[in-house]
């Protein structure tokens, strides 16, 4: 058991995050009208790369435990709050359709030169301050339903680890199918000269 | 000088899922953002109404402070910085309102705000965002992660409905 280093310094946040925003730049997720073309049908690139990218990790976690690289709970596995986690992706559902952005992506429409980012970050401050603020009424529904700790769709199922990770895997190869398909006929998807214009004035 | 064309969502999902597995590997945590907003928060609070967010029941252990808070922060400086050579490397770096053809500079700022209120409010109640739960959570095969993204789709959905004019 080598991994995981637990390395929360400077370096190690500083590399994480360089690659993260470094991909989401490159897959187009700085662009508001991209991500929100999602929910539109016109643009499946939210749903293809974020797929592809759990089930990418999921696999090379799965080997690393496979082959005694990585111990068992060695890595952190969220413990489901059922009720605050449903509701909390229900409002960040809408705020991503009405604002455009998630938290991460804000952060990369801000380093692409977008105003409308800064706000979205002003707003996610001013919901948070909301949050804090309410936290007496809210208690109630944020410590709600509470499940296993560290509860994983194995724990949930009974199935095998490599066997989830297939049927995942080929729910993505479905879903990019019929993506790619609803995404032709509806005009999509963004590329990135129909985003960036060539004069800049126009903006 | 015209952008360069972004990654094929095959590959930018794959090169996402590898820098994913090597924050597992280095951090024994996956990737996030939300948290650090919850520190800005804090941070703003502490200048604004100093008692009032030491005393704040939620805020009041963010003020106190804990390693992994200042991980998630040089994080995100981290993801800024990437995000930037990304965008000056594809020539795709413009400073601007990015909105739908149809939409005024007024109205997108104001739908912007809101979405992050509610985004702000959303990713606290989830203790984390489509990031922190729903990409690290999927990848630990997570029951929670996968809650949380079957309702941000969901939701995505049904608000795009309302919102689309101002997009297309």
């Amino acid at each position: 058991m080598i991994w995981p280093l637990y390395d929360s310094g400077v370096a190690s946040g500083l590399l994480a995050g360089f690659l993260f925003g470094f991909v989401l730049e490159n897959a187009g997720f700085g662009s508001p009208r991209k991500l929100t073309g999602q929910f539109r049908l016109e643009d499946w690139s939210v749903f293809k790369v974020m797929f592809t990218a759990v089930i990418v990790a999921a696999l090379l976690l799965w080997l690393s435990k496979l082959f005694g690289l990585m111990g068992d709970a060695s890595y952190y596995v969220p413990t489901p709050f059922y009720l605050a986690m449903a509701v909390g992706g229900l409002l960040i559902g809408a705020g991503f359709a009405i604002g455009g952005y998630c938290p991460g992506t804000s952060v990369a429409g801000f380093a692409g030169g977008r105003i409308d980012a800064v706000v979205f970050m002003i707003g996610m401050v001013i919901g948070t301050a909301l949050f804090a603020a309410w936290f007496g009424p809210l208690e109630q529904l944020y410590l709600a339903t509470p499940g296993p700790q560290g509860q994983t769709l194995m724990d949930l199922t009974g199935i095998p680890e490599w066997l989830i990770i297939i049927v995942l895997a080929a729910m993505a190869w479905g879903g990019f199918k019929l993506g790619s398909k609803v995404e032709q006929k509806l005009g999509g998807p963004y590329q990135a000269s129909d985003l960036y214009p060539e004069d800049t004035k126009k903006n | 000088m015209s952008p360069r064309p972004f990654w094929s969502p095959l590959w930018a999902g794959i090169a996402l899922g590898l820098a994913l597995f090597l924050t597992f590997v280095l951090t024994g945590h996956g990737l996030g953002a939300s948290g650090f907003f919850t520190r800005l928060t804090a941070e703003v609070g502490q200048w604004l109404a100093p008692e009032l967010t030491a005393a704040n029941r939620y805020l009041g252990d963010y003020v106190r402070g804990e390693p992994q808070q200042a991980w998630i922060t040089w994080e995100v400086l981290g993801a800024f910085i990437g995000a930037l050579v990304g965008a000056l490397s594809g020539r795709r770096f413009r400073p601007q309102v990015e909105r739908g053809p149809s939409s005024g500079v007024g109205s997108r700022l104001v739908l912007a705000l809101i979405g992050g209120v509610l985004t702000g409010l959303g990713a606290r109640l989830a203790r984390g965002c489509t990031s922190g739960l729903g990409l690290s959570g999927g990848a630990a095969l997570a029951v929670g992660g996968f809650v949380f993204l079957i309702c941000f789709f969901a939701a995505g959905f049904l608000f795009s409905f309302i919102v689309r004019r101002y997009w297309q």
